[in-house]
């Protein structure tokens, strides 16, 4: 067997399981742990006045109740650190002003859905009966809501900040104001969108089990980054980070909101755990999702460019108003990223970029897959759509004229990226793609189309957008892999694993590079029972971190595998091969001098207990091994295994383009997406149908952050649309076939060429679809996600203003 | 009075879980999905909204599809219920509409994936040869957060055509 | 979110049921049918009835009845058994037409006709159908049986006209007269979704194709189902229904509300815009039933 792994279309192992309902996520453990509800915030900027939990007392099968003051009294007696705020994750030299919250609020609440009280019940339901029967007490103060009111900062969030601004960054290369100032054509563009969220099916979730005995601490959580939590819950409950172990069960989605940590019941539900001697759960609800986890998205950018006859940029500066919600453990990523991203695959001329990163009195903000990139690609390619109706060309032929030219690889935007590393594309052919996106979707075609539609009484419109995607940031994953002594291979990682088919994608790259079959890998993520050194899974990264880590590592076990064999087999290294997990003789065939891996693990580790049959072979008293030499020969370790570690010197760069044709009711204003064309880039592809699933995952957020989903805030900062009959996720109907196809531009940054792929189906969508509504209904589109509704009166003023 | 009642203690109730019968004693308010899944152990039902919106939680009651966090599991004395473990082939591998899940690659996280599989069980019974529209409507009252559901229309053709092969 | 602790009855017969409201009405007693909008209302903690009556097996309440007069829906038919009854079908295709766009399908298997008629919500489908179809309910409470009709059923939002300890046993859907085509239609978010407008149409000519009446049903555009009788707008002689006229019926009689998914202003206007499309609808399906007929 030696058809190669990497690149097949491979069916995921996870899918048994999951298929038939023998997952393991995260409320299927524990059914006998005792579980807790919080009492939540119903303001969205109060100071605690009191808390009085009497009437709750008396409920059945109520466990215990916690307040701020209990965490206070706790370190105290304990040293403890679960009183004081979360960690400040982003550290970053802008963010002059970070704030995070406490995992119960000290007084103040900032955010409807901010937790006051923890109960710990018999069960949920008894939990939410005792939620029921506290009172607070609160004082009002003004809350902030939106981006316009925190910018004006009549009121404050926090005291402490002025003006509500944790951050102000800016970039900039050449003297952008000088270069639109004197460009032939200039335009201005004020451009908005609007809140959403990751929203997993899965909610988070934790269980923690205290081990009195062995004085340790299991914890299962609903996460993106097991190890890091391990080192926080640690650190927050005064434990020995050896003490602590971190487990990720199955995981029902993530898309970011999972990559934040420590969540305040990430340190609450251990620390009952730990007083109460007794395993402990959270089960986060879905109204609970949505007024206490994270959201992303708003920001509102000015934008003024300036370009010559053909549409060329000269200039550009964009100044932009991000709204991170009420503390900024991790937000701040997400306007750093679309600061260096909106760039695309364009060359700016030169660029200014600014922001403004300000608090409001709602849900944090947190990275959503896309990260800042969707508000960077509708920012960027609204400007390139104003550019093109500014001078009468084709929308096509304006990007085309602005694109980084693949001999211009790799190519320095001259900025500082997300990581701290130079903005550096490493590869990508955008004229290329563009072609086979215009081939793919007719563009050229469209005009004619149109037409007929219009002489039908249909409207249609068709518009694109394309981005440059940084993935796969560092600083670094590693990968363990360990042969068995029956053949099994036994393959670990640090990172977390959402459904992205990390188990099937790292077994067929193992199956490559150590030329093992398939079926006997066996890959486990996110446990730092099995690997403790991980960053975590965002970014699109798994593939090029994980997969390049794993890779590495491959190819130090079959080194080393190669070295025992070449013992055993009387052969040199350099003549040796592995095929379907055998070693042998290269040219020999399958009929010659060969030994199975299983063996050479034997080999490995020499023995002097025959345990069994296997390990008889391993006895120093079988082989006629050299008297004079050490058993394990120096500089080698027993056991048929490694560990390697990747770490890049940077991102490297994917990119795609995708083109949307819409229909729109001329009656109803209703918004159809007729057709949804992709041409993507992430280098070589590993398993082709899991990156299609991950573009057809991403599209269809992409289509419902441009057409349904926001967060719907009034201006007290009541959530009111905190559940899925409001929060208008897409279903099946909602949702076009999509149409892909790939141009493979491997990246050379990394042992398999390859780029991330996870979030890029999300970035381009609300731009695309405001494109093709345009055109469609010429008129502007500077907001998005629209509704019928908010269509219906766009034509209304587009009337008057006509009239 | 023939009523039964139940007040803070529980009530009995006798459900028929894929094909086992289980006479269980529970609070009135126990929701079906909880029954399911924490009284019975039966996690495969997940539960993603508990407002009746996600269809996370769907099962098949009396072969019908419904929710089960909008129902009282005291409610269904006597009701025979197909979760997503009954939806197995008779050796306990996958059934076909599993099957074509996995054929297809229509899951990802795999935790919207149980209430796709028994409503498209109970869809295939009524309509076992549906155009790909039908397949894409039969499917339209589910949430799946990962797939954007284009492998999941194809997995309800798959899983038809499946179903109409010989069982070797 | 799981909802509150209640007491639990199971009654066999409505008169139980009746009783046991009756007993416990001063404990916010409710009646648990289909409990697709009351079960989520509870585990919200919106609602917290301290006993549910529940009429799942009560007999005799499975019914959906073509009689010469209409189809009368017993309190146990779920939406789906309803959508999919032929007789009915055949009897009151609006039925089909407005049932096959409330909720999902499976919610419709287990909500129920009646349930969605008391709950009262004014995006309810069905409750345009009953009001436009002229049809009533039929009560059972401790003091005897009452019908009360449509127009006098529908209070306000999600307040219908029934004493806490009756029971709604039936909902019957008057047939309209001869020669009347029908029509659902709506615009939701997304599909199932409750509408951000809807209109329930009937449209009745005569057998020289003539427009002889027509009517309509509006949801989600007033405090309940907002019939609007489009008679003066029918013109005599071209035999069709005018459509500014029709507008204008449309306008005086809805009273939109602004909500996160829609503007009252662009209620209004789907208003308009649904009316014209379900009316050219039903009248098409009404020169089909005379076309069939010949
Ligand atoms: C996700 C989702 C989407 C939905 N979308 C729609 C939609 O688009 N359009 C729509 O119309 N509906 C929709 N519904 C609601 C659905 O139609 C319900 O079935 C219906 O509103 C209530 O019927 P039920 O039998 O479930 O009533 P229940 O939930 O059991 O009861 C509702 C109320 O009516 C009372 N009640 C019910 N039956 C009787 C009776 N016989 N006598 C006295 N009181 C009674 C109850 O006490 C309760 O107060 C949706 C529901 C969900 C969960
Ligand atoms: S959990 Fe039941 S529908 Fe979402
Ligand atoms: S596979 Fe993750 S929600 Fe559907």
């Amino acid at each position: 067997m030696t058809t190669r792994m990497v690149g097949e279309p491979v069916k995921r192992v996870e899918d048994p399981r999951l298929v038939t309902g023998n997952g393991r996520y995260l409320d299927d453990l524990g059914h006998d742990a005792f579980e807790v509800a919080f009492v939540r915030s119903p303001h969205a900027h109060a100071r605690v006045v009191d808390v009085d939990v009497t009437d709750a007392l008396d409920v059945e099968g109520l466990v215990a109740i916690y307040t701020y003051e209990d965490l206070v009294a706790d370190e105290e007696e304990h040293g403890t650190r679960v009183a004081q705020a979360l960690p400040l994750l982003i550290p970053h030299p802008t963010l002059t002003h970070g704030r995070t919250q406490h995992a119960l609020a000290n007084g103040e609440v900032n955010h409807v859905g901010e937790a006051i009280v923890m109960v710990v019940a018999s069960d949920r339901y008894a939990a939410e009966d005792a939620v029921e029967r506290i009172r607070v007490d609160y004082e009002f103060l003004t809350p902030i809501v939106g981006v316009e009111a925190a910018r004006a900062a009549e009121h404050l969030v926090h005291d402490d900040v002025p003006g509500n601004v944790a951050a102000r960054m800016v970039q900039e290369t050449g003297d952008a104001d000088a270069a639109i100032d004197a460009a032939p054509h200039r335009l201005e563009l004020d451009l908005a969108i609007e809140r959403s969220a990751s929203m997993p099916m899965e909610g988070k979730g934790v269980h923690a089990r205290w081990d009195a005995d062995d004085e340790s601490l299991t914890v299962h959580t609903s996460t993106q980054t097991s190890t890091s939590v391990r080192q926080a819950v640690a650190a927050k409950l005064n434990l020995p980070v050896d003490r602590v172990e971190v487990v990720t069960p199955d995981v029902g989605g993530g898309f970011g909101v999972k990559i934040v940590h420590p969540w305040p019941e990430e340190v609450l539900v251990p620390w009952a755990a730990l007083r109460l001697g007794r395993p402990v759960k959270w089960t986060e609800d879905r109204r609970e999702h949505f007024v206490s986890s994270a959201h992303e998205r708003g920001q509102l950018h000015h934008v003024r460019v300036g370009y010559d006859d053909e549409g060329r940029l000269l200039g550009l500066s964009v100044k932009f108003w991000h709204d991170h919600g009420a503390y900024i453990p991790y937000g701040l990523i997400v306007p750093i990223i679309t600061s260096t991203q909106l760039l695309g695959p364009y060359k700016p001329g030169a660029y200014r970029v600014e922001f403004e990163s300000l608090y409001t009195n709602t849900v944090i903000v947190t990275p959503y897959r896309g990260a800042g990139r969707p508000q960077g690609c509708f920012v960027m390619e609204r400007t390139m759509d104003a550019i093109a109706a500014d001078l009468g060309l084709d929308r096509a032929l304006v990007r085309e004229r602005n694109f980084i030219q693949p001999d211009e690889m790799p190519y320095d935007q001259g900025l500082i990226f997300q990581d701290g590393r130079q903005l550096l594309y490493d590869s990508g052919d955008f004229p290329g793609s563009l072609a086979k996106l215009k081939e793919l979707v007719g563009w050229d075609d469209f005009a004619a189309y149109r037409e007929q539609a219009r002489a039908e009484g249909r409207r249609v419109g068709i518009g694109m957008a394309c981005y440059v995607e940084g993935t796969g940031v560092g600083p670094y994953e590693g990968g363990h892999i360990r042969v068995e002594t029956d053949g099994t291979v036994v393959v670990s990682t640090g990172l977390t694993t959402q459904g992205q088919g990390h188990q099937t994608m790292l077994a067929q790259i193992v199956a490559d590079e150590l030329g093992v079959p398939f079926e006997r890998i066996r890959v486990t993520t996110g446990d730092t029972r099995r690997f403790k050194y991980a960053v975590g899974t965002f970014a699109s990264r798994t593939a090029v971190m994980s997969g390049s880590a794993v890779a590495v590592t491959a190819r130090a076990v079959r080194e080393k595998a190669l070295r025992i064999a070449s013992d055993a087999l009387e052969a040199a290294v350099e003549d040796l091969e592995i095929v379907d997990g055998n070693v042998r003789v290269k040219g020999t065939g399958e009929n010659g001098a060969s030994v199975d891996l299983g063996a050479v693990a034997v080999l490995s580790n020499p023995l002097r207990y025959a345990f069994d049959e296997a390990a008889k072979r391993a006895t120093q008293f079988a082989a006629p091994a050299d008297p004079d030499k050490p058993p394990v020969a120096e500089g080698e370790s027993p056991g048929l295994e490694a560990s390697q570690f990747y770490s890049p010197p940077r991102s490297t760069f994917a990119n795609g383009m995708h083109a949307v044709v819409v229909e729109t009711d001329p009656d109803t204003a209703d918004i159809k997406v007729l057709r949804y064309c992709v041409v993507h880039d992430c280098g070589t592809l590993i398993n082709p149908m899991i990156v299609e699933g991950q573009i057809h995952g991403g599209v269809a957020q992409g289509v419902g952050g441009a057409l349904y989903e926001r967060m719907e805030y009034a201006p007290d900062g009541q959530l009111l649309n905190a559940s899925f009959m409001d929060f208008l996720m897409p279903y099946a109907s909602e949702v076009p076939e999509v149409e892909i196809d790939h141009l493979v531009t491997p990246s050379p940054l990394n042992p398999l060429g390859v780029k991330g792929a996870g979030e890029a189906g999300v970035i381009p969508g609300a731009a695309a679809i405001a494109a093709a509504i345009e055109d469609a209904e010429g008129i502007t589109i500077r907001r998005m996600p629209i509704s019928p509704s908010e269509l219906f009166h766009l034509r209304l003023e587009n009337q008057e203003a006509g009239s | 009075m023939s009523d039964v009642v139940s007040t803070g203690s529980t009530t009995r109730v006798s459900l028929t879980v894929n094909g086992v019968r289980h006479d269980l004693d529970l609070p009135a308010r126990r929701l079906l999905s909880d029954a399911l899944r924490h009284d019975l152990r039966l996690t495969g039902t997940h539960v993603g909204c508990e407002h009746g919106v996600c269809g996370a939680c769907t099962v098949l009651v009396d072969g019908a599809p419904m929710r089960s966090c909008l129902l009282f599991a005291v409610s269904l004395d006597g009701a025979e219920i197909t979760t997503v473990e009954g939806c197995r082939s008779a050796d306990g591998g996958m059934g076909p509409v599993q099957q074509a899940f996995h054929e297809c690659h229509a899951l990802q996280c795999g935790f919207c994936t149980p209430g796709f599989i028994t409503t498209i069980t109970a869809f295939l019974d009524d309509n076992p040869a549906p155009t790909r529209d039908e397949a894409r409507e039969a499917v339209s009252g589910n949430l799946c957060r990962c797939t954007g559901y284009v492998n999941i229309v194809s997995a309800v053709e798959r899983a038809a055509e499946l179903r109409r092969e010989p069982t070797p | 979110m799981k909802p509150p602790a209640f007491t639990y009855h199971r009654p066999a017969t409505v008169q139980e049921a009746v009783q046991l409201l009756d007993a416990h009405a001063g404990e916010g007693a409710k009646v648990l049918a289909g409990g697709q909008s009351l079960v989520p209302l509870m585990s919200m903690r919106l609602a917290a009835p301290g006993h549910l009556v529940d009429i799942n097996h009560v007999a005799g309440l499975d019914t959906v009845e073509v009689t010469s007069t209409g189809v009368r829906v017993g309190a146990l038919a779920r939406h789906s058994r309803v959508e999919h009854d032929a007789a009915a079908f055949a009897a009151l295709p609006l039925l089909r037409q407005a049932l096959g766009q409330v909720a999902h399908p499976t919610i419709r298997n287990r909500g129920t006709t009646v349930g969605s008629l008391v709950h009262g919500d004014p995006a309810a489908e069905m409750t345009a159908v009953l009001a436009v179809l002229d049809g009533e309910v039929e009560l059972v409470g401790p003091h005897g049986s009452r019908s009360v009709g449509a127009a006098d059923f529908f209070v306000g939002p999600m307040e219908t006209e029934h004493a806490d300890a009756e029971v709604a046993v039936a909902a019957t859907f008057r047939r309209p007269p001869a020669g009347t085509g029908s029509a659902f239609v709506e615009l939701a978010r997304r599909h199932g979704d409750y509408a951000m407008c809807g209109v329930a149409a009937l449209v009745t000519v005569d057998a020289d194709l003539a427009v002889t009446g027509a009517r309509v049903g509006l949801i989600s555009v007033g405090a309940g189902p907002v019939v609007v009788d489009l008679g003066p707008a029918v013109s005599g002689s071209g035999g069709g229904v005018d459509t500014p006229r029709a507008r204008e019926l449309v306008d005086a009689a809805i009273d939109p509300e602004d909500d996160i998914h829609a503007t009252a202003t662009y209620r209004r206007h789907l208003a308009h815009v649904l009316t014209e499309r379900a009316v050219a609808q039903a009248h098409e399906a009404a020169r089909g039933t005379r076309r069939s007929a010949a």
